[in-house]
């Protein structure tokens, strides 16, 4: 990594904007690790979860299955298919993730909905690692704090009063606008934003999301796509 | 709950990741593929997006949520910073859930 000042100022620029996202991975790490322990979850379960699995949904879906009286098998089959969207994230974030062994296996368990998301919306590639390197670090702290206080703490805060269920939407919002620039950007935006919704009563939970990647398809027959 | 779950689970989700950003990702790529790949996020975003707003599970909703959203939508659009847009639409989602 080069640091010139200006993936300093990259760098300062990321830690502020992560740290308003930690603050909502923290609220939803505690009622994961709530709902892990109303599950019969020991404490030491529900951290090695976050800490091991660290992707929210499928972690969720595991749990809900779990506390629902579901089977292992049935919680893993959920969790599994809300977890493969991360092979698709890690195409997009390969070049990020490059280094030694320690460092590519590290990069690779980090890369989520919300790192791809704030990565992507970078454009040069020295500042696409900064953003990566120094947010992901923030937001899996976050994640996994939250799950340890949630653990311990069991109940009391409920993220849907305060409108907290709204934040990931609302977040990926603010970080969608660059990829909306060209014409097979929106193009792709529109196939994903349709899909999902559309697609969504009709298959399991964890597969519409998958369909929608296929936007890019779509975004490309726009005009043999652009920059 | 078990350490089974929690392991397998840990297994399955590390070998996407892997999978993706290690054993695919780093080969290179023809020209036509990489463009696709340009186009990822703006696919899956907007997925996200809508899922997380309009569906629960399999049901399709409409709650205060969506206020939230084209809160959101607009502050992105008038180009107002990264915080002020999440305290907007988290903040317009639980005072509408307050009101109502």
């Amino acid at each position: 990594m080069d640091h010139g000042p200006n993936q300093r100022s990259v760098a300062a620029r990321t830690v502020r904007v992560a740290l308003v996202m930690a603050v909502a991975f923290v609220v939803f790490g505690a009622s994961f690790g709530v709902l892990a322990v109303g599950a019969g979850a020991s404490v030491a379960q529900a951290c090695a979860m976050s800490l091991l699995v660290f992707t929210g949904a499928s972690q969720m879906s595991a749990v809900s299955v779990i506390a629902s009286g579901g089977s292992v098998a049935s919680a893993l089959g959920g969790a599994t298919l809300l977890a493969a969207r991360n092979a698709v994230y890690g195409l997009a974030l390969a070049p990020e993730v490059r280094g030694g062994p320690l460092r590519r296996a590290i990069g690779a368990q980090w890369v989520i909905d919300e790192t791809t998301a704030l990565v992507t919306s970078e454009a040069d590639p020295a500042s696409r690692r900064t953003v990566f390197w120094t947010a992901a670090p923030i937001l899996y702290a976050a994640w996994n704090l939250g799950t340890l206080l949630g653990a311990l703490a069991g109940g009391a805060i409920d993220p849907h009063r305060f409108g907290l269920d709204a934040a990931f939407p609302v977040m990926f919002t603010a970080m969608l606008a660059p990829h909306l620039r060209t014409r097979a950007g929106r193009r792709a935006a529109l196939f994903g934003g349709i899909t999902t919704v559309a697609l969504a009563p009709f298959i399991p939970v964890g597969l519409p999301i998958l369909v929608a990647a296929f936007g890019m398809l779509f975004g490309l027959s726009a005009d043999g796509g652009e920059s | 709950m078990t350490w089974t779950l929690v392991l397998v689970l840990a297994a399955i989700a590390f070998g996407f990741k892997v999978m993706g950003a290690v054993v695919i990702g780093q080969r290179t790529m023809p020209m036509v593929l990489e463009r696709c790949l340009l186009l990822i996020p703006a696919a899956l975003l907007t997925g996200l997006i809508t899922k997380d707003t309009f569906t629960n599970g399999q049901a399709l909703t409409l709650d205060a949520r969506a206020l939230g959203l084209a809160v959101a939508v607009v502050a992105t659009w008038r180009r107002l910073p990264f915080i002020v847009v999440i305290v907007l639409g988290v903040g317009s989602t639980a005072l509408l859930r307050t009101l109502a």
